[in-house]
């Protein structure tokens, strides 16, 4: 017999199937994916890392005003979507282009927002992916909303609600906990804890024990795993899922990773770290060591390695091609969305710039 | 259907009544909204006629109500939340300006939310501190929210329907005071449109523009100044936002002379820009400055000193006769 708070509480170290020396683990809860689900793993690990190198890249370009890379955190962006059947939805911060991109949505749409084209690019319906959140934790209670209202509906929808370290200070993190959990809303709250708010470390957001003991304060099952292990994640965030799809309510896991590089490309990491401490972490980089797993196991042939690059190409491409255009904005836009009709007071303005314009032009 | 005597709040309970029998997809929640039928008995019987699946009792956090109502909204739904007090709806501010309001904006109109965010506001009633906000501005100031408020029963009951067929956000504020003065109504021909200001009183001499809880204070110094021969009009703007130019701009074109009244604090306010408007718009109509009735640059007060702070008959005379109606 285990007491609630034990079944509540989040196992005493981070779950782990495949260690950073590619090293496979046996747990007593969680068992290893699949060969084909680690093989697609690695192949979208590759085409992920890819994404965010080129994003990057497109910065220094002047191609996008800001890229928040998750390098480093691949494993986490890919295991999230991973599990997810197409009807359920995932609501991703800033951070998460490398998700949002994996459940389907167009890379360049999925950069609209950090190009500076639109707040928005992609439609939230097509592959019920929500808008990216900037602002922090206000995404979680709509994701709380979107799953209470599917239950309603008598649908079996899993929401998966992405949030950082930081964001767990937030009140709308602990509020969307709490309404989650008294109205048992299928949510699977994933918290990436990546050390880093920018300059600011984990131990001035947090003196918890772990942020996945953040959920027996509400009655919500805490979990936490390695984050750079893509095996243990697929495990731990797939039963999450599962419990979640089976009605037994909300779900807090907590993946342990780092944030390699800056906050973004406006940020400078040397303010507030020193290079030692990233050191180790490079050496638990999510890719190397399922790489080493999957070499060990005799899986990982020319086949894979070559579509893998492919594809890793592929998406490399499709961002230089699609950002190299100049983006075509349209001023009318200003006015064309705020209401399904748009005011008289509207209308005037947008009449107004209109006019402004083509003075310019004149 | 024939005329019957109740109260706004009997009006909205019927409004929110009729909604939720009329689609499925409404839902109702908040605090205390379930079996108590909520603090000013708004909700009263919703939970045993429609269960509570459709009104419910949420935790107490008015962040995650709001949030949790964008959800929902998202998803097909069309929820009513409300917000117990005005001054107790702040917690979801950010909520209510960043996404509730943009949501339509910053995803080009593919998520559409139709939801209602009912606010009781205002004072009157003798409410202790945050109890009698007038909020209607933070509101009003955020573009893609719209802004209703009902002065009279049967506008109650026809703004709450408008308000939850609505395609977009409503920031829905009953003024709480107006909540149990009872009016002979017939509901079916209740017909406000969102975005129409509507004349209660038409008179030659001067226009009083109100709204919410300061319409009746102007309708009764309008009784008053006709008995002392001076014919006001009285505009009820029932919608903030959008704001009817029209309607008002007409009466003001046509008396010469306004006067704002309303129970907030003036500063930065739904009646400065009302001020605004109309000096830009009918300038040469007008025989002197636009004047205003509002609450003092002051938190509310509590109880025992909140009749200075809203607007009275006498204070409203006082400006009407402060319109230049001689040169000095």
């Amino acid at each position: 017999m285990t007491t609630v708070e034990e079944q509540l509480l989040p196992s005493a170290e981070p779950v782990c199937l495949i260690d950073q020396n590619g090293v496979p683990h046996d747990h007593p809860s969680y068992r290893l994916p699949t060969k084909e689900a680690l093989l697609d793993g690695y192949t979208q690990l590759i085409r992920g890392r890819r994404f965010n190198d080129q994003a990057s890249a497109l910065v220094r370009q002047g191609r996008l005003a800001v890229y928040p890379s998750s390098f480093g955190q691949e494993a986490c962006q890919l295991a999230a979507t991973m599990v997810l059947r197409d009807g359920d939805w995932l609501f991703p911060t800033y951070r998460d282009s490398v998700s949002i991109m994996s459940r389907g949505v167009d890379p360049i749409e999925t950069l609209t927002l950090l190009r500076g084209d639109w707040h928005s690019g992609y439609d939230p319906y097509e592959h019920k992916v929500a808008p990216q959140a900037t602002p922090l934790a206000t995404q979680l209670p709509h994701a709380v909303g979107v799953a209470h209202a599917a239950r309603l509906k008598g649908e079996d929808t899993v929401v998966m609600a992405l949030v950082g370290d930081g964001g767990t200070s937030e009140g709308d993190f602990h509020e969307a906990l709490n309404f989650a959990a008294v109205f048992q809303a299928p949510v699977v709250f994933f918290i990436q804890n990546n050390e880093y708010a920018i300059s600011v470390p984990l131990s001035r957001q947090s003196a918890a024990p772990s942020l996945a003991h953040k959920g027996i304060g509400y009655g919500v099952p805490g979990e936490r795993a390695d984050g750079n292990d893509l095996a243990g994640l697929l495990a731990v965030l797939g039963q999450a899922v599962d419990k979640a799809r089976a009605g037994e309510g909300p779900q807090l896991i907590e993946a342990h990773t780092y944030r390699v590089q800056a906050h973004t490309n406006a940020d400078d990491a040397s303010r507030y770290r020193q290079d030692d401490e990233v050191a180790p972490w490079l050496d638990r980089d999510p890719i190397e060591r399922l790489t080493t797993y999957l070499e060990q196991q005799g899986w990982l042939d020319d086949d894979v390695r070559v579509t893998a690059e492919a594809g890793a190409v592929e998406v490399a491409a499709q961002l230089r091609d699609g950002l190299m255009p100049e983006p075509e904005v349209d001023p009318a836009d200003l006015f064309a969305h705020l209401y399904a009709a748009e005011t008289q007071q509207l209308q005037q303005q947008a009449a107004f710039l209109r006019d402004e314009l083509a003075r310019e032009e004149a | 259907m024939t005329h019957t005597k109740i109260s706004m709040a009997q009006a909205l309970n019927q409004a929110l009544r009729d909604a939720m029998t009329a689609d499925e997809s409404v839902v109702m929640f908040g605090e205390d909204v379930g079996a108590l039928g909520g603090v000013f008995r708004i909700t009263d019987g919703l939970t045993a006629e429609f269960g509570d699946k459709r009104c419910f009792d949420t935790p107490l956090a008015e962040a995650g109500i709001v949030g949790m109502a964008v959800g929902m909204a998202m998803n097909g739904m069309r929820p009513v939340v409300e917000m117990q007090f005005d001054a107790f709806g702040y917690p979801a501010f950010e909520q209510v300006v960043s996404h509730v309001a943009k949501m339509r904006n910053r995803t080009r109109g593919r998520v559409q939310l139709p939801m209602v965010i009912r606010i009781p506001y205002g004072g009157g009633i003798g409410g202790v501190e945050h109890h009698s906000d007038s909020s209607e501005s933070y509101f009003a100031h955020t573009p893609g929210l719209t802004v209703v408020t009902p002065a009279t029963v049967a506008d109650a009951y026809g703004l709450l329907r408008r308000a939850i067929e609505f395609p977009d956000p409503v920031v829905f504020m009953e003024p709480k005071k107006l909540y149990w003065a009872k009016e002979e109504v017939d509901l079916t021909e209740s017909q406000p449109g969102i975005g129409t200001a509507v004349v209660r009183r038409d008179g030659a001499d001067a226009t009083l523009i109100a709204y919410g809880p300061a319409v009746p204070v102007a309708l009764e110094a309008a009784e008053v100044a006709a008995a002392e021969g001076r014919q006001l009009t009285v505009v009820d703007l029932r919608s903030v936002v959008p704001f009817d130019d029209e309607t008002v701009c007409a009466a003001v074109r046509r008396t010469g002379r306004a006067v704002v009244v309303a129970e907030a604090s003036g500063f930065a306010s739904v009646s400065s820009e009302i001020v605004a408007r109309v000096t830009e718009k009918c300038f040469h109509s007008l025989a002197a400055p636009v004047r205003r009735v509002t609450a003092f640059d002051i938190p509310f007060p509590p109880p025992k000193l909140e009749k200075y702070q809203l607007p009275s008959v006498d204070r409203i005379l006082d400006a009407v006769d402060d319109l230049q109606w001689e040169d000095s």
